[in-house]
């Protein structure tokens, strides 16, 4: 037994000081140690950091307009951004840029939407459930490499011209990234963050509601960030690739139309128009969504500084 | 034979011991065990510094204690049935606000929502925190994340406290503050602690008895206790004296490894 070698000692001093807290010391200890964040310097910093890209896109716009002054093309291939601008504004007062624009963004949404319904489940599903993880987790990593046009010939052979082909076309897209970003979050949450959940006595439903969602969501939110990327673009090759039918009028069939009739400042505008709508959604959605997380969090650069 | 007998009193009574009688740990597959034969018991109130090298199994036998991990053999009784664990990181939620963090873990004890907040307020108060409620983690010092863990830790209400080299990564100005932010709560509160750590200084400042490990396997060996009336600082002589000869035997235990 080892309690045989067990020795006691017993050491016995006087009293010295009363056992009182320094709170002074303290206080003065946690104003030293903590940095204020201040909100002001960050709107600064946006505002500046939004200046090197405007630049550059003036001197991309101004080295195309050069090279469409020398004429070196004629201006029917390669028009001018005043062509195109022009263009734009026929297509906004015609309202055939509005039309293709509101069917796009509903399309976009309402198959992201969707896609979100179905990966969010079957990604906590993957990731929590081993056989499921190691039996469909490569398959659905394939399928995020599989461009979802791929997808397009078989869905127009199922569903004909119709919204459904589309729909699934986008739905194939995005769902294996959200999927994705979903495993990939819960698998990056620190085996600390579950000791804690156990030690504090959550339940298998208390530690997945209060502990895993929680610690898994920049992840989840990357994943859902490029699921609507991917939904977007595939929902362009749908668009493009399946016309007519009862297929509505899309940005993608604008673009289609246009190289129909060769009308290249129409095959630009619809460009444009694809672009803005990604840039847009991208800057007013899913980059603040993400700063914020990530700032609350102390994990962006802002705070790591 | 393995068994784990829990109490559902929360109060500390004489009766309502810690107990730890027999109990080895082997993990599958490696050869040594791990604890061997470990025999504890701490009165209600108590507050206890266990000490070892490297791999004398303290924190097997902390994780032991807090039921995350089960003995090959022996006997473990918690009065309360399980015990408050604060970690030597400070792991808090880093998307919850201080109070929250305290108030999850009023939740998982199963206090009413009506509560919690008072509650919580209170707790981070104890700990002289009562203007930080609203910040996030990483807007606290690591001596501010600790004192939250140790409001939440207490927000357990576990008669049993179980500490793992908490205040290990501080820095040693701050270490000394939460010396006696520890004192002073443990004395308020009334709960028995079982603190780990490899800090002979801080064991001797601390504890009221000190248990010294050997490793591989993993048993006690030795055991002061320290009678030093009052406060006692770090630095007094006292302290000194008693660090001296436990560090005397620390290298013993830790020479016999040479090889």
């Amino acid at each position: 037994m080892p309690s045989d070698s067990t020795v006691r000692t017993v050491l016995q001093a006087p009293a010295t000081e009363p056992s009182d807290v320094d709170r002074r010391l303290e206080a003065g200890l946690d104003a030293l140690q903590t940095v204020d964040q201040n909100r002001a310097g960050r709107v600064r910093r946006r505002l500046t950091g939004a200046w090197p890209p405007a630049l550059a896109l003036l001197l991309l716009l101004a080295g195309w307009q050069g090279f469409v002054a020398l004429g070196l093309k004629p201006r029917y291939v390669v028009p001018g951004p005043t062509d195109v601008a022009g263009t734009l504004l026929g297509l906004w007062h015609a309202g055939d840029a509005q039309t293709a624009l509101l069917t796009s963004l509903g399309r976009g949404l309402a198959g992201f939407v969707v896609a979100v319904a179905i990966a969010t489940p079957v990604g906590l599903l993957v990731a929590r459930v081993r056989w499921l993880r190691v039996s469909l987790g490569p398959l659905i990593s394939g399928l995020q490499v599989l461009p979802s046009v791929a997808w397009v010939p078989a869905a127009i052979i199922w569903f004909g011209l119709s919204d459904a082909t589309v729909y699934f076309v986008v739905l194939m897209g995005a769902v294996p990234s959200i999927v994705n970003g979903l495993v990939s979050g819960v698998d990056q949450v620190p085996p600390l963050f579950r000791r804690v959940g156990r030690v504090l006595g959550a339940g298998p439903w208390q530690q997945v509601r209060y502990v895993l969602l929680p610690a898994a969501l920049p992840g989840y939110v990357a994943g859902l960030r490029q699921g609507w990327a991917f939904s977007w673009r595939s929902l362009m090759a749908a668009e493009i690739i399946a016309v007519g039918g009862k297929i509505g009028f899309g940005l993608g069939s604008l673009l289609e139309q246009g190289r129909e009739l060769s009308d290249m400042t129409t095959v630009i505008a619809a460009i444009v128009l694809i672009l803005v709508v990604g840039v847009t959604v991208e800057l007013a959605f899913f980059a603040p969504v993400e700063r914020g997380l990530l700032r609350r969090r102390g994990l962006s650069a802002e705070t790591a500084r | 034979m393995i068994s784990t007998t829990t109490s559902q009193d929360a109060r500390p009574t004489r009766a309502d011991a810690l107990r730890v009688e027999g109990v080895s740990k082997q993990f599958a597959g490696t050869g040594a065990p791990v604890l061997d034969g470990i025999d504890l018991t701490l009165r209600p109130g108590e507050f206890v510094c266990l000490l070892g090298a490297s791999g004398c199994g303290k924190s097997t036998l902390l994780s032991i204690l807090a039921g995350l991990e089960r003995p090959t053999a022996g006997t473990v009784h918690v009065p309360g049935g399980s015990a408050a664990l604060m970690f030597q990181e400070p792991a808090l939620l880093p998307w919850l606000t201080a109070t929250r963090n305290i108030e999850l873990a009023l939740r998982l004890n199963g206090v009413p929502a009506a509560q919690r907040s008072a509650r919580a307020a209170e707790l981070l108060d104890l700990v002289h925190l009562a203007g930080a409620g609203a910040k996030r983690v990483h807007e606290l010092s690591g001596g501010m994340r600790q004192r939250v863990a140790l409001a939440r830790a207490l927000a357990q209400d576990r008669p049993v406290l179980l500490m793992d080299e908490p205040f290990a990564a501080l820095d040693a100005i701050t270490r000394d503050l939460l010396h006696d932010e520890l004192e002073r709560i443990w004395q308020r509160t009334g709960r028995t602690v079982v603190f780990v750590t490899h800090n002979v200084r801080e064991a001797v400042r601390l504890g009221q008895r000190v248990l010294l490990m050997s490793s591989r396997p993993g048993r006690i060996v030795r055991e002061w206790t320290v009678d030093i009336e009052g406060h006692r600082r770090i630095e007094a002589p006292q302290v000194a004296a008693l660090a001296v000869e436990i560090t005397d035997h620390l290298r013993k235990e830790i020479r016999r490894h040479a090889v």
